[in-house]
Parts: structure tokens; C-alpha cells; sequence
């Protein structure tokens, strides 16, 4: 739990396509993983040794750098029951907690509701990237939704600046709720001022920023450096959301994934070292997920998509370490004589963030109770 | 014509279609109410639309493969169409029978789905419905490819009934099975795998040797119905034509509960679905029937600004409203995409109950997509939409007081019914750049960006979110 004074903040990040789990924490010494992926595998002389089996791959030095400070839990083998390898349902799965059934609530949204439940802030919930993924929806709840945090907002179009102000000045008494104008109209200009609020105090963030770090050029570090300056500046957010892109490597693998894991290693380092350079850093965890893993045999090129990914829960309250237990590549062990079997199951890595994180009850979100993991330092 | 007849003409194509031009609108003077309907009810005599120059420019649509594409082709013909309410009932069918790309990421089948939905935008239900269960898409979809007749599955034969005619409440679980085993061996073909060939089309099988052809009992009538009889059973339903009609009331009329409250709260307007209930039994479940009732009656031509626009509403009337996409242009493959960033993504509907509607459509984020794409869409003097509306204002060149220059405005992107606060908001933006005057150049040029900038204000506001 975080200190006194600050309130936990958490920052999913999300891979999204199904990151390889084999390729990002990798089974080094493990005759099947070599014999498995004759093209697409990391050599041994190449990674980065996490201990005597596992190692990093060799694009994630600078996360091996925060895995070395302890400040990285790595969940090995995480997944859900009666595995579905639709890239959507399972992002589906992911997203709502709902393995049987396609629903619509997200669980990020009912702990959001859950966290500020008078709405008192619209800015509790930020999702960075246009379009709001599923898991930080739920009826009712402001989520605010930002594509780029420097041209945020209404009429974003209207590039001369004194038009644009008239414009939304005009915009706000257009909006403003009238008595009896109905509840769909009064729903409206309801949202429509919190578009408007949430604009107004996120316009702060840039201004107010000013670090040293200098961030990759990519869309994740850009996304990331948006959490960082939203953070900064005090605007009492608890849930960032943030993605990833591009991970469905089907074919080219081997050019395309550590250009990913690259970015991604970099965009995390350059995010905690900007929070620790304004000492901002002690309630702030991420994590990191992707909606699976790939298939253990690669098929000449890229890997087909399978199941048993990995998680990460990353920050300076997380007591780095391996939790869990890798996936056996032993064939007998194997899921449908394939993929790799999970042993965690993902509502149990949502609870312990729910419940020992963020201090929320978990059950009602996740639907129902699962073994939790212990991740984090008293 | 008269101002009040415009404007329920213009309420007329926004439901029947995606809205109309104030030049299509005034081509329509003279023309009776009815006569319009008539025509929109009569697709199959107005030209279909000349697809020939789309595939010039958008050579995409040689193959099958991308969902965009094709979602830009249909709004393209939401834009263009010479039969608007083809394409709006293509929708509507669309989202009743929700089926998403999501699943099966097989092109071909969504595509054809759609097809079918526009093939049979009027037919009588009982048509649409047993189309739509030898629809691979929907087969598939629904899990009915897996419907044996060792091991039945249920899925299908149980939307079929709760999402599709009847709704919850109406049947039994005993009848969901006996739907389900009159379906069993309705499958379709295993396509040919995408990798490394790309998409192959697929198609309907029946297998006898799957089917189980014992007697069954199905809403109490006995038989050895197959799934055919099913559809024959259930359309004679009084649950079905109930559940039609309420659709049809939400999709044209005005903004409902979402579908799962259905049998639990009854219609706004018990008597309006009352109305259309007893069309739908006159006509034996004939879509064209009943909207012929729907659209002459009161309660549908009363019905203005009591629908929250759905996000590709949103976009292809901001379209017809700035002119843009008459022809083949460039952005017309990111329109579907901004449909999408609003809520809805063509094709992929979230679940198998379709979008929710009404104020489901607004969030935060949404509501900020929809205002700054219809906002940007009709910012641009250059759209021939908004030079035509530049081209009314200025006509006769006599200066506009700024009261003139808000209701000339308000009237030409509509007609639209702004409240007071409305209008008084856009009052004051029009009165802090006094008259609109078109003398010289540089005043032209001034007024022209004020029009526009008016124009932004109207589209951003509360009221144009209504249909």
C-alpha cells in the first residue's frame, strides 16, 4: 500500500497482438526451446541470464536494469481456462473478466467506480490512445479519453488559438444543463462539461512539466511520457491505460520483436526514472500484460498464436522477483500437445492489484475469488 | 415550399435514410408526403448506385480481405445511394442480427452477410429470417456449425429467439433445445485457411446425416420440424411482431430501453407499437408494410430530435452536410474508423445484442470524437457543402443582421430545432462579428470563415446530436 499521503496509482500497460512470452523471458538452457524454434529463437551467447534457466532477451537490457533493482515481479505463465486464440475474444477476456460470455464492462471501469464512486474527478480514469478499450468501460462512469494530451480536447481542430477559446466558451454555455430539458439532453451537457473540466485541468499537465529524461521517438514512449506529465502534475488520476501495439508476430519475427521489446524497455526505464527524478515514484505500479502467448514451435518465420503469457508488475513498491511457475516445455506437459499451460489464472493477478494495491474488494470485479500472488513490499 | 414542410422532410430522410442536402431537399418541393415515402419503400425502381468509379479508386475492393475497406464502401453508399432506406434498414439489420468480424476474421463471409441484409432490407421476416440461418456468417457466429445432432449446441437456436423475434420471457428452455435440434446439420463449408492463399468465400451445407429429424415440440405445436418450421412457428408468434415492432419504433422513431429490459418495461408509446403490431399481422410480418404505417403516421412525423444520432448517422450526414464524398476522394477510408473511435465499428458490433443506443452512444470520449469530426468535417470552406451554404447566405448581397445569420444557418444545416440556449449561445457568437456582409474580397473571405465557424458551433452542439 502506498504511504499516507499519496494514493496508489496503477498504469496497465497492454501488448497487444500476444506478446511471446518464450522470446521475452526465455528458457535459455532448455533443449526443447532450441530444438522447438530452429529459426526463431534467441542463441544462448546473446541473452541476458535472469538465473541458471531464464533469461532476459538481450533488447531488454535497461528492464533488466529495473528487474536488477528489484523493482520488477515477473508472473510466469498467466492465462485464463478453456483458452480461445482470437486475438479480440481474448482481449475480450482480459478486458471484462468474463471467460464464458461476452460482456461489456470492463474491470478497470468498476474499479474506477469503485475508487471515486460520487464522480468527484473526471479525471480518475485516463485512457491514452483515441477509443476507449473495454476494460475502462462501464454505464455511467467518466473515463477521459485522450489521443494526443497536447492538442487534447473539444474543436482540437481549430488551430488559431483566440477561435478555438471562443469557440469552447460558446460550447460551454451551449452545454450548460437546463432544468427540464430532459434526461438524455441533461446526460448530455452533463458530459459535455466534464469534457470540458477534464480539458481544462489536463491543459496544466504540459505546462507544469519540465524533466531531464529524454524519451524514445515512438508512440509507446510518447503515451508513457503523457502518463508521466499527467501524473506530475497532480490531477488525481488512480487508473492510466496505455498500449503497445504490433506484437502478432505471425511472420518476421525475428526483425520485428526486439524492435518492440526495445521500445518497450526503453519507454518503461525512461517512465520510472522521470517519476524518481520528481520523486513521484513511490505509488506508482504498472503492469504489463499482453492476451497471450504463441504457439512453442515456431513455423519458420514468426510464431502462430498460442496461449500462457507472462505479466510484469513493475515500480518501486513491487518486490521484483519470478512468481509463479514457468510453463513446462516438456511435451507431456504441454497444453494440446502445443502451448504452454499457464498456472496463474489472470483474475487472480487482477485481484492482488485490486486488493493489495489499490485497496479495493476484488471479488465482485473479478467474479469471484482467486488464488492471489504477494508481490508487493509492506 | 414551406418552411415546416422542409422540415419534415428533412426528419423523413434523416430516419428513412442518413439525411438529405437542402438541394435534394428542395427537389422534392411540390412532391406529397406520401409520395416520398412511397419512393423511399421502393428501392428496386431507383438506379443502384455506380460502383464502377469506386473500384477505380479504391482498388482494395478487387479482394475480400479488409473489413475497412469494404465498411468504407458501404458508407459510401449510405452517402450516395439513390436508396437511402435500403441502406439504413442494411444497418438496422445489422444491428439486430449483430454479428462481428472479430470471431471469424473471415472477410468474405462478413461482406456477404451484409449483402444479404441489403438484399432483404423490406422483405417480410419470415424471408429474412431463414436467409439469415443459412448465412455462413451467422452460423458460424453462433456456434451452429457446432450444433451436431449427437451434441447439440444452443447458441444459435437460443438468440434466435431472445435476440432475433421473440425476446426473453417468451419461450422455454424445453424450447431452445427443441430449436436447437431442428437446426442441427445447418453448417457451413470449412474455408480454404487464409494462410498463404488469403481469404476464400465459404458457403451454407446442409447435412441430412447431422440432422436429428425426430418429432419435437416447439412452443406446443409437434412435428418433426426442421429449421425452417422453426421459422414458420415463430413469426406466427404474437411475441415476434411485438418484438419487431418495438425495433422498429427504437431504430426510426424514438430512443427506447435496451433490448434485455424489454420484458420487463413496457413502450413509451403503447399505442404507436400497438399500431405497428397490427400492420405486422395485417401483412404477415412484411418489413414494407409497416413502415408505411410507421413513416405516414403522427406519431413518427412528431417524433423530431428524440434520437441520439448512432456515430455512423453522425458521419455520413455531417458528409451529405459538408458535400464531401459525392465522388471517390481521398478520407474516405478513415470514415469508418471515425464511426468507430464514436462507438461503432461496422462489422463488429461488441456483442451478439447489438450497439446499445440512445445515450449509450455518449461518453466522455465519444462525445469529444463526435464533436471535433463534425466539427472538422464542415470547418473547411472549401467543401462544397459549406460553399453552398456560404453561396445562400451571400445571395442577393444584401448585409445579414446577426440574428438572420444564426436562423439562415440553423435552416441550412438542418432545418435544425436549437433551444433557446442554443440559439442564444450562437447568437452571441454571430453579434461579436456583427453583419455578415459579402462586399469586397477580404470581406468575403472574412464572412466565409465565420460561416463556417458557425456552421462548427451548430454540428458541436447539444441539438445535432439528436436525430
Amino acid at each position: 500500500m502506498a504511504d499516507g499521503e499519496r494514493e496508489p496509482v496503477l498504469v496497465v500497460l497492454q501488448l497487444s497482438g500476444g506478446n511471446d512470452f518464450l522470446n521475452t523471458v526465455i528458457p535459455y538452457e532448455d533443449g526443447i526451446y532450441h530444438d522447438s524454434r530452429p529459426t526463431v529463437r534467441v542463441a544462448e551467447e546473446q541473452v541476458i541470464p535472469i538465473d541458471g534457466t531464464l533469461a532476459f532477451h538481450p533488447q531488454l537490457a535497461r528492464f533488466n536494469d529495473l528487474f536488477s533493482q528489484d523493482k520488477v515481479a515477473v508472473i510466469q505463465g498467466v492465462g485464463y481456462p478453456n483458452h480461445n486464440r482470437s486475438h479480440f475474444r481474448g482481449m475480450d477476456i482480459w478486458h471484462t473478466c468474463e471467460p464464458e460470455k461476452v460482456a461489456t464492462e470492463g474491470w478497470l471501469g468498476k474499479a474506477i467506480r469503485d475508487l471515486d464512486p460520487q464522480h468527484e474527478n473526471v479525471l480518475t480514469g485516463i485512457s491514452f490512445g483515441r477509443g476507449l478499450p473495454r476494460a475502462m468501460a462501464a454505464p455511467e462512469v467518466p473515463i477521459t479519453s485522450v489521443g494526443d494530451l497536447d492538442s487534447y480536447g473539444l474543436m482540437s481542430g481549430i488551430k488559431a488559438q483566440q477561435q478555438r477559446d471562443e469557440a469552447l466558451d460558446i460550447f460551454r454555455q451551449m452545454y450548460t444543463p437546463a432544468v427540464g430539458s430532459g434526461m438524455v439532453k441533461d446526460y448530455l451537457s452533463h458530459t459535455g462539461v466534464d469534457v470540458l473540466t477534464g480539458a481544462d485541468l489536463l491543459k496544466q499537465a504540459p505546462e507544469k512539466y519540465h524533466s531531464t529524461v529524454q524519451y524514445a521517438d515512438n508512440p509507446l514512449a510518447k503515451s508513457l511520457r503523457d502518463v508521466a506529465r499527467v501524473h506530475l502534475a497532480g490531477l488525481g488520476t488512480r487508473v492510466f491505460y496505455t498500449q503497445h501495439g504490433g506484437y502478432d508476430s505471425h511472420a518476421t519475427q525475428l526483425a520485428t520483436h526486439p524492435k518492440l521489446l526495445g521500445e518497450l524497455s526503453g519507454a518503461v526505464a525512461d517512465f520510472f526514472q522521470d517519476l524518481e527524478e520528481h520523486d513521484a515514484a513511490d505509488n506508482v505500479v504498472m503492469l504489463v500484460f499482453t492476451e497471450f502467448g504463441r504457439r512453442i514451435k515456431d513455423n519458420g518465420s514468426g510464431t502462430d498464436h498460442g496461449s500462457g503469457g507472462g505479466a510484469y508488475l513493475i515500480g518501486k513498491p513491487v518486490q521484483g522477483g519470478l512468481y509463479g511457475q514457468y510453463p513446462s516445455l516438456d511435451p507431456t506437459q504441454q497444453l494440446n500437445g502445443e502451448d504452454l499451460r499457464h498456472h496463474v489464472d489472470f483474475r487472480g493477478v487482477y485481484a492482488t492489484v485490486l486488493e493489495q494495491w489499490l485497496g479495493l474488494d476484488a471479488n465482485p470485479i473479478v467474479g469471484g475469488t482467486y488464488e492471489q500472488l504477494h508481490p508487493f513490499r509492506n | 415550399m414551406a418552411e415546416s414542410d422542409v422540415a419534415l422532410l428533412a426528419h423523413l430522410m434523416r430516419r428513412a435514410g442518413f439525411g438529405a442536402t437542402r438541394a435534394e431537399l428542395d427537389a422534392l418541393a411540390g412532391r406529397s408526403y406520401e409520395s416520398v415515402v412511397e419512393e423511399l419503400l421502393h428501392p428496386e425502381q431507383q438506379p443502384d448506385i455506380d460502383e464502377d468509379i469506386l473500384r477505380r479508386y479504391f482498388p482494395g475492393l478487387v479482394h475480400q480481405d479488409s473489413p475497412g475497406t469494404w465498411n468504407a464502401r458501404w458508407i459510401y453508399r449510405m452517402i450516395n445511394s439513390r436508396r437511402p432506406l435500403e441502406e439504413k434498414l442494411t444497418l438496422f439489420w445489422h444491428g439486430l442480427f449483430a454479428t462481428g468480424w472479430d470471431k471469424s476474421e473471415h472477410t468474405p463471409s462478413s461482406i456477404s452477410q451484409i449483402e444479404l441484409f441489403r438484399r432483404n432490407a423490406l422483405a417480410p421476416l419470415r424471408t429474412i429470417l431463414l436467409e439469415l440461418s443459412h448465412d455462413p456468417a451467422m452460423l458460424y457466429w453462433l456456434d451452429n456449425s457446432e450444433n451436431h445432432r449427437d451434441a447439440p449446441n444452443e447458441n444459435y437456436g437460443r438468440e434466435l429467439m431472445e435476440l432475433f423475434s421473440m425476446g426473453l420471457g417468451n419461450y422455454s428452455e424445453f424450447d431452445v433445445k427443441m430449436a436447437a435440434r431442428a437446426f442441427t446439420g445447418w453448417t457451413v463449408e470449412q474455408p480454404i485457411p487464409i494462410y498463404p492463399y488469403g481469404y476464400y468465400p465459404t458457403r451454407f451445407v446442409y447435412r441430412p446425416e447431422d440432422h436429428d429429424d425426430s418429432e419435437k415440440t416447439f412452443l406446443g405445436e409437434t412435428g418433426r420440424w426442421n429449421g425452417e418450421d422453426i421459422i414458420d412457428i415463430i413469426v406466427r408468434q404474437p411475441a415476434t411482431a411485438r418484438f419487431i415492432a418495438r425495433h422498429l419504433y427504437n431504430f426510426f422513431v424514438a430512443d427506447e430501453p435496451q433490448v434485455p429490459a424489454w420484458n420487463q418495461s413496457p413502450p413509451a408509446d403503447p399505442r404507436a407499437v400497438d399500431t405497428l403490431i397490427a400492420e405486422y399481422n395485417a401483412s404477415s410480418g412484411d418489413i414494407r408494410s409497416i413502415l408505411r404505417v410507421l413513416f405516414n403516421s403522427d406519431f413518427f412525423k412528431e417524433a423530431r430530435f428524440c434520437r441520439v444520432k448512432s456515430p455512423v448517422e453522425l458521419v455520413v450526414g455531417t458528409v451529405k452536410l459538408s458535400g464531401a464524398h459525392r465522388l471517390p476522394e481521398p478520407g474516405l477510408l478513415a470514415l469508418p474508423g471515425a464511426a468507430g473511435l464514436m462507438g461503432q465499428r461496422l462489422m463488429n458490433p461488441p456483442t451478439v445484442e447489438g450497439w446499445h443506443t440512445g445515450k449509450e452512444w455518449i461518453d466522455g470520449g465519444t462525445l469529444n470524437e463526435r464533436v471535433n469530426f463534425a466539427a472538422n468535417e464542415v470547418g473547411d470552406t472549401r467543401k462544397p457543402g459549406v460553399k453552398a451554404i456560404v453561396e445562400a447566405l451571400s445571395n442577393g448581397g444584401a448585409p445579414l443582421p446577426p440574428a438572420a445569420f444564426v436562423d439562415r444557418c440553423l435552416e441550412l444545416a438542418g432545418p435544425l430545432d436549437a433551444c433557446s440556449t442554443t440559439r442564444a449561445a450562437l447568437l452571441r457568437y454571430a453579434e461579436s462579428g456583427g453583419e455578415l456582409c459579402f462586399g469586397a474580397d477580404a470581406e468575403k473571405e472574412e464572412s466565409r470563415g465565420r460561416v463556417a465557424r458557425m456552421l462548427q458551433l451548430i454540428v458541436a452542439s447539444p441539438e445535432y446530436q439528436f436525430a
